[in-house]
């Protein structure tokens, strides 16, 4: 009758009290996973979102991530095909690589002249290949197919906006957007009629430009040169995409990178201002990222070039990681307690109404050390009983959900997808919650486990 | 040379803000393989005696020697380890473990001095049969009658086969028929182990088993009773 075995039949004295305590840490280890499992689910679904579109790690002017959105000409990166060949063909790098790419951002004015509608806007060109190859990355195993960019096998001038922008450029009828209001009509403005040569001009300014606009999904694109001078982009909208986030959306054109090199940089050498790397697994980051240093510190030193990774271009990310785990940690904190406080009142009641059986085990020859382990492993027990029961059916309830159908739209995102809880194979979280509420139920046996200890052999003999 | 030497033992206990004398000087020998009851009225001291013979109380003054071992000078654990190994106790209330049977109550103390598995099994089976039992190995202690209980009690006072058993008025919560049947068991566990046995009881019958009588009253010794060798041998 070793210690164990002496606690389980203890435990199994009084079964509704021990069922209860079970189930109380059942019930918590159940939320904590699930919760832990959908949080986890958000993140490497974010980071997902990220590396397909922005890849791992990305090279920038080492001043352009601070200033460089003001002036992207200022900040590009000069024969960037070389530093992309060096890149791939880095004996170090190249196994870690998927897709190396270049990108070009800047900022421009969009404009439809047709409706005398214009707005800022943030215009990103990309190679179209290398992103459909990049949006192949799903190193977490999401169902959803890869998708494939709008651009693919367009020609050069075609450009994907925003639906935002497709809104306010009043593109919405022509592109087919759905849900998408059209403007108030503006009152004409009050003053004084122009002069009648004016208003010939005008007009005839007018009518020119409505018969040069042939197809109603064109717009204009107004960027300035290396140079500073304003150069002008007629390009082919071939599609209206939702961005998520509003900002984005009311800003965003995606287009060819020839066509926006051409815009920014005319016959000139054309430059990028980002060359993105993609990995084959997050986890090479900081190796790839110390190799990318290295080669910037050698074959590539007469570069000013600095390598960032995509938690540092997206902030809000690590703030997205912060804010679940701060609530995770709350969550957790709080069950923590409650399983706590009820192995607690367990071991306490139990200690009440056994005195005079710790005290027979004390008269007997058992020691102070002996009565101690023996509530311990009544815990324990307790802890491991609810942990591991905790851990089963979160796993059933997770493939329950898993497997459910419901949907949700994650923050940022404006397609609902599956609500999935990464509970399986997420030994981590696993591991760490059944040790966690062992060990919270182990802690909470030692207490009352000492209070049982210090009894006066004589004084729990006499209890009644 | 007594087993057992009790010189000038004292003790007091605070009920709230009251002090009550349990025992005052009482000094005492227990020779060995003696059956010794101690005797007196409720409150006489009779328990408290037990208990400081047992080790499992400190006395306030005064000393206690079984076995040439002082128990006021051990430690919590080596009384602990004291009481395993040379003391067994038998309760009024038998207190057996209520979530082991038969066999494994009489194990328990065999199992916390790390006897080997074999001796083990030998001396439960040994003691079952001593004491009636062997057909209730396996039976829980709410299975038992409390005749039975108290006999599964006795095994294990004796399980590690000490040279003293103690026992508190360990027929009080029998019936009379019971009683005699366990004072008699006693008697002849006591002649066959080779062992001493100290017990508190105010039955007549008891008394007149006793090679030892002592009297207690108010916490002091009013009267010792030695019976003859010849008595002793019939």
């Amino acid at each position: 009758m070793n210690t164990l075995s002496l606690a389980f039949r203890n435990l199994l004295r009084n079964r509704r009290r021990s069922f209860a305590t079970v189930l109380a840490m059942v019930i918590g280890g159940v939320c904590i996973l699930l919760f832990g499992g959908y949080v986890q689910n958000i993140i490497f679904g974010m980071q997902t979102g990220y590396v397909q579109g922005g890849g791992h790690l990305q090279l920038q002017h080492r001043d352009y991530f601070l200033f460089g959105s003001g002036d992207p000409t200022a900040y590009g990166i000069a024969d960037y095909q070389q530093v992309i060949d060096v890149v791939r063909h880095d004996p170090v790098l190249a196994p870690m690589l998927t897709v190396v790419t270049p990108t070009l951002q800047f900022g421009g004015i969009g404009g439809n002249f047709a409706a005398g509608a214009s707005l800022t806007v943030m215009a990103i060109g990309e190679v179209t290949e290398d992103q459909n190859a990049m949006h192949t990355w799903n190193d977490y195993h999401f169902p959803d197919p890869p998708e494939t960019m709008a651009l693919t096998g367009t020609s050069v001038d075609s450009v994907v906006i925003g639906a935002g922008v497709a809104r306010l450029l009043q593109l919405c009828t022509p592109l087919k957007v759905a849900g998408c209001p059209t403007p108030p009509a503006r009152a004409p403005a009050d003053g004084p009629p122009l002069p009648r040569d004016v208003g010939l001009l005008v007009a005839g300014d007018a009518a020119q430009d409505a018969a040069a606009v042939q197809d109603p999904t064109e717009l204009e694109l107004l960027a300035a040169t290396t140079s500073g001078a304003p150069n002008v982009a007629r390009l082919k909208v071939i599609k209206a995409e939702a961005q998520g986030v509003k900002a984005f959306d009311d800003a965003y054109i995606g287009m060819h990178l020839p066509e926006a090199q051409r815009l920014l940089y005319g016959s000139g050498a054309p430059e990028v201002t980002a060359i993105v790397l993609q990995l084959h697994h997050t986890s090479q980051i900081p190796a790839a990222a110390a190799r990318m240093r290295e080669l910037l510190a050698t074959s590539l030193r007469d570069r000013p070039l600095a390598v960032y990774d995509f938690g540092t271009l997206n902030p809000y990310y690590g703030q997205t990681i912060a804010l679940f785990n701060a609530i995770f940690g709350f969550i957790a904190i709080l069950i923590g307690a409650i399983v706590l406080f009820t192995v607690s009142n367990t071991m306490n009641a139990a200690v009440v109404e056994r005195t005079v059986e710790i005290g027979t085990l004390r008269a007997i020859g058992l020691r102070r050390g002996g009565i101690r382990a023996l509530f311990v492993s009544e815990g324990l027990l307790l802890g491991t009983l609810g942990a591991v029961a905790g851990v089963a059916v979160a796993l059933g309830l997770a493939a329950l959900i898993n497997h459910s159908g419901l949907t949700w739209t994650p923050p940022g995102r404006v397609n609902p997808i599956g609500l999935h809880v990464r509970v399986w194979g997420e030994a981590r979280l696993l591991l760490g919650t059944a040790i966690t509420l062992t060990l919270v139920a182990v802690v909470s046996a030692w207490w009352p486990a000492r209070r049982a200890a210090r009894l006066e052999v004589v004084e729990a003999l006499r209890h009644v | 040379m007594p087993l057992l030497t009790v010189t000038n033992v004292s003790k007091t206990y605070h009920l709230d803000r009251v002090e009550v004398s349990a025992l005052s000087e009482v000094s005492l020998e227990v020779r060995p393989l003696c059956f010794t009851v101690l005797s007196g009225a409720s409150g006489s001291g009779k328990t408290t005696l037990l208990n400081l013979i047992g080790g499992l109380d400190r006395p306030d003054q005064g000393e206690i020697v079984l076995n040439g071992s002082a128990l006021g000078k051990l430690s919590d654990d080596a009384r602990s380890d004291f009481r395993l190994r040379h003391i067994g106790f038998i309760f009024q209330n038998f207190n057996l473990l209520p979530v082991l049977n038969a066999y494994e109550n009489i194990e328990y103390p065999l199992r916390l001095t790390r006897t080997r598995p074999s001796v083990r099994t030998k001396r439960v089976r040994d003691l079952l049969e001593a004491v009636g039992l062997t057909g209730h190995a396996r039976h829980l202690p709410g299975q038992l009658s409390g005749g039975q209980r108290q006999r599964v009690a006795i095994a294990r006072a004796l399980a590690t086969s000490p040279q003293l058993v103690l026992a508190d008025e360990p027929t009080a919560n029998l019936d009379s028929h019971t009683g005699d049947a366990i004072i008699g068991l006693m008697r002849a566990m006591q002649r066959d182990f080779q062992t001493s046995f100290v017990f508190s009881s105010h039955d007549p019958k008891v008394l007149a088993e006793a090679d030892d009588a002592v009297l207690l009253r108010d916490g002091r010794i009013v009267s010792f009773t030695r019976k003859s060798e010849a008595e002793q041998a019939r």
